[in-house]
């Protein structure tokens, strides 16, 4: 029972993640690919803008992930970081550097220094999701054994399920990205940018259920006991809303309805995180480590529970607000394109 | 245990790492990425009090340059904070990326300090996003209240991470039963014993990192002749901070030294490096310990001080290194002179402190003197280099155990191979990172 609330709590933990984290990594992706200095700069500032107040807190969910798996499941997190510590250690550098670029950047006074942070900060955007979704692949498709660096250190996270979910995740960031960047250009009143969202929207959506569909075959030969997990019973249930939602999503941004979107989109997202836990149930680290096994003693599950439900009474409640004031534009900053805002401070340095 | 080859480890590695040389990379990774986050959370647990006192100051007075100060300070603070998610990202991965052992092993006795440290973590990152951008909509009042969580959140985020600092000094809350954990009691652990006199001591360091080193940036300013309001109050309100804080820090010292002395009286040898168990202990200045001849080199000895000083009584016992096998004691040097260094700049700020109040008290005015701004222009730098040696006295000197006297480092580590690539990609980042934040300090404090 205790084992399976504390499980929960990590999917509730990796779905918020997986729905928030991935969309600013699909910002990074879209600040990317936004084009020069001039075209993209429309583009780049409404990034900017958009992600300035929530980035933190967004990736304020991973460390909550991490915090309960290793009370929680000790074994499985030694196992886990040590087998897959090539992409682990390669996502944590991706953090660093996307993080501090991103928070340096507001500050760049010059075009160059925008651009060089600019490019550190969209580079690492498509790394971490990348690195991230390999490390569940490598899990989902039963190769991390337990003990200390116990697998391999490359295959582990370098095979045909891991490639698939990594890109999956880049391109499903870049999607949910793309859904919400189209709302908040909507509120701002930015038509142009909310056209330039939708496409995005549309393509990315469209090239993520190719690739859902098409990984499907990858991991039916690479991972069977994976595809027969998300083949049948609850598994192929949350498959299947995940796909309906997506479509939806799709239809949602066609027709121009963004805030709609927004939530059907992360549907989407959260079941596939679902089906990925049913599939793999009751393992936490196929074949062998199973959830009764991997858990705390119960005095630990229970300490984490009530530390978590006293602390969600005072941190529901902040998300919330938090949120509220986003999406009704309490904290929008005025919208600046990222490609001229850097003149008048040029100008001002070189004043003697 | 493999004794034989545990004494040839420490006797072969002046960090007391050993011949698996793995080990030795891990610590310095660990300690690097430390003493890289660790400043941040001075300004995590520091700045947020001394913008808010300044918001205070202008609701109360409607004085436009309160105003200025605190929107900048705050701004400055989103900046760090920003900074310090992401070192504080890796420091969790590095737990698992360097010690998954030690994860494996204790992560369901300490891990609910952590669970509980991630949710203030979470609240401080939506409070200081919402003051920040919350400037211009928000009526004052409610813009100021939204600031009050975030001051709560670093103090609480700072109790639960250093509350598993202190369990891994002082372990409790389980059992041991043929090698492996049993019956983890997690609110034991939290709540221990060496947990209080370390959060007061890391608390009071913030305020003083962040104060003089932020004071530091307006006393250049001072020494260029800019007088006015704006960087007046700057300098009273950070200074009052730090210089209050300087002198009580020789008090809670002294609490922590006594405290060590009790609980870890290997660790407190290796401070002084004094080899033998003896009454009326002497206490020596510099100098250097000899690990052949096994005593202190060149220093300056003062009789019976070490004994005063550790137990208030000038001739009480005071416990030696020969206490236990050297296997088990810390590498003397490393601890030894990050003890003094921080002991000596920490008297100095203190010195500085009183300076400045006594000045305040009698004269209602900042000190007239360039020198005295010189001194604060080097206290922010000392007082980072003071906090620094601070960590490497508590984690050092508790080596060889990550868990005292139930874990070793080295049977934490990871296994996985190639950590010296990892650890040189860890360096240039770094570098790259701390050139970038020093940069982009430079520039905010340019635009004044």
């Amino acid at each position: 029972m205790l084992p399976g609330v504390c499980l929960a709590l990590v999917m509730v933990g990796l779905t918020a993640y997986a729905v928030l984290g991935s969309a600013d990594f699909g910002a990074g992706f879209w600040d990317l690919t936004a084009g020069g200095d001039r075209r993209g700069g429309r583009v780049r500032g409404m990034i900017q803008r958009s992600m300035a107040p929530v980035w933190e807190a967004n990736h304020v969910w991973l460390i909550f992930v991490l915090v309960v798996v290793w009370t929680a499941f000790p074994v499985a997190f030694g196992s886990i970081f040590s087998t897959l510590a090539v992409p682990l250690f390669l996502a944590a550098l991706g953090i660093i550097f996307r993080g501090a670029a991103f928070a340096l950047r507001g500050q760049a006074a010059t075009i160059r220094e925008a651009r060089t942070l600019g490019a550190l900060f969209a580079s690492a955007s498509v790394l971490i999701p990348f690195c991230l979704g390999a490390a569940i692949g490598g899990i989902a498709s039963g190769r991390v054994p337990v003990g200390n660096a116990a697998g391999d250190p490359w295959s582990s996270w370098l095979n045909p399920t891991s490639v698939l979910i990594g890109a999956i995740g880049v391109v499903t960031g870049a999607h949910l990205s793309a859904v919400f960047l189209a709302g908040d250009s909507r509120r701002a009143g930015l038509e142009d940018l909310v056209a330039a969202f939708r496409a995005r929207a549309l393509g990315s959506g469209v090239l993520a259920g190719v690739l859902a569909l098409a990984g499907l075959l990858v991991v039916r030969s690479d991972a069977r006991e994976l595809f027969d997990g998300l083949t049948s019973g609850a598994g192929l249930a949350c498959v299947l809303v995940s796909g309906a939602a997506g479509v939806g999503t799709l239809a949602l941004v066609a027709a121009g309805r963004h805030e709609p979107a927004r939530y059907v989109a992360a549907l989407s997202v959260a079941a596939i995180v679902a089906g990925w836990a049913f599939a793999q149930s009751p393992h936490v680290l196929p074949p062998d480590l199973t959830l009764d096994e991997a858990a705390a003693p119960d005095a630990t599950l229970a300490a984490v529970l009530a530390g978590l439900g006293v602390g969600a009474l005072i941190l529901v409640p902040s998300l919330v607000l938090l949120y509220r004031l986003v999406l009704r534009g309490v904290l929008d900053q005025r919208f600046e394109p990222l490609d001229q805002r850097f003149t008048p401070l040029d100008r001002e340095e070189r004043r003697p | 245990m493999a004794a034989g080859l545990v004494v040839a480890q420490a006797l072969s590695d002046t960090l007391g790492g050993g011949s698996q040389p793995d080990l030795l990379e891990a610590r310095q990774m660990q300690a690097l990425s430390l003493a890289v986050h660790i400043p941040l959370v001075c300004f995590g647990i520091a700045f947020p009090a001394m913008f808010l006192f300044v918001e205070g100051l202008y609701l109360r007075t409607g004085d436009e340059t309160f105003k200025r100060l605190a929107t900048k300070w705050s701004k400055v603070a989103l900046t760090l904070f920003a900074v310090g998610v992401v070192t504080g990202m890796i420091l969790s991965f590095e737990f698992g990326l360097l010690w998954p052992d030690f994860m494996a092993t204790f992560g369901n006795v300490f891990g609910i300090a952590f669970a509980l440290e991630g949710i203030s973590f979470f609240v401080e990152a939506i409070f200081i996003a919402i003051y920040v951008y919350g400037w211009q909509r928000l009526s004052p009042r409610a813009h100021f209240l939204t600031g009050v969580p975030v001051v709560i959140s670093g103090f609480a985020g700072s109790f639960n991470v250093i509350a598993v600092n202190g369990w891994m000094n002082d372990p409790q809350g389980f059992d041991v039963v043929g090698g492996r954990v049993t019956d983890p009691r997690p609110w034991d652990a939290l709540i221990n014993d060496a947990m209080w006199h370390e959060l007061i001591h890391m608390y009071l360091a913030g305020y003083i990192v962040t104060g003089f080193i932020v004071a530091g940036v307006y006393s250049v300013a001072w020494l260029r002749g800019r007088r006015d309001a704006y960087v007046r109050t700057a300098l009273v309100v950070t200074l009052s901070f730090a210089c209050l804080a300087a002198p009580v820090q020789i008090i809670v010292g002294d609490w922590a030294a006594r405290s060590v002395t009790e609980r870890q009286p290997v660790k407190l040898a290796a401070f002084e490096g004094l080899v033998e168990t003896e009454k009326g202990a002497p206490f020596t200045i510099g100098g250097v310990f000899d690990e052949d001849e096994q005593r202190v080199r060149w220093g300056i000895e003062v009789p019976h001080l070490l004994s005063l000083l550790a137990r208030h009584d000038l001739n009480a016992e005071i416990t030696g290194l020969e206490s236990v096998p050297p296997e088990d004691r810390p590498p003397v040097n490393v601890v030894r002179f990050a003890f003094q260094t921080m002991v000596a700049i920490g008297t100095f700020l203190a010195m500085l402190g009183a300076v400045f109040f006594v000045t305040w008290l009698r004269l209602r005015r900042l000190p007239h003197s360039r020198w005295f701004y010189r001194a604060v222009v080097a206290a922010g730098p000392l007082a980072l280099v003071a906090l620094i040696a601070g960590w490497i006295t508590t984690e050092v000197g508790r080596q060889p155990w990550i868990v005292y006297e139930v874990m070793r480092t080295e049977q934490a580590v990871t296994a996985a191979d190639g950590l010296e690539v990892g650890y040189a990609a860890l360096v240039a980042v770094y570098l790259v990172l701390g050139s970038g934040v020093f940069w982009m300090l430079r520039r905010l404090a340019r635009q004044g």
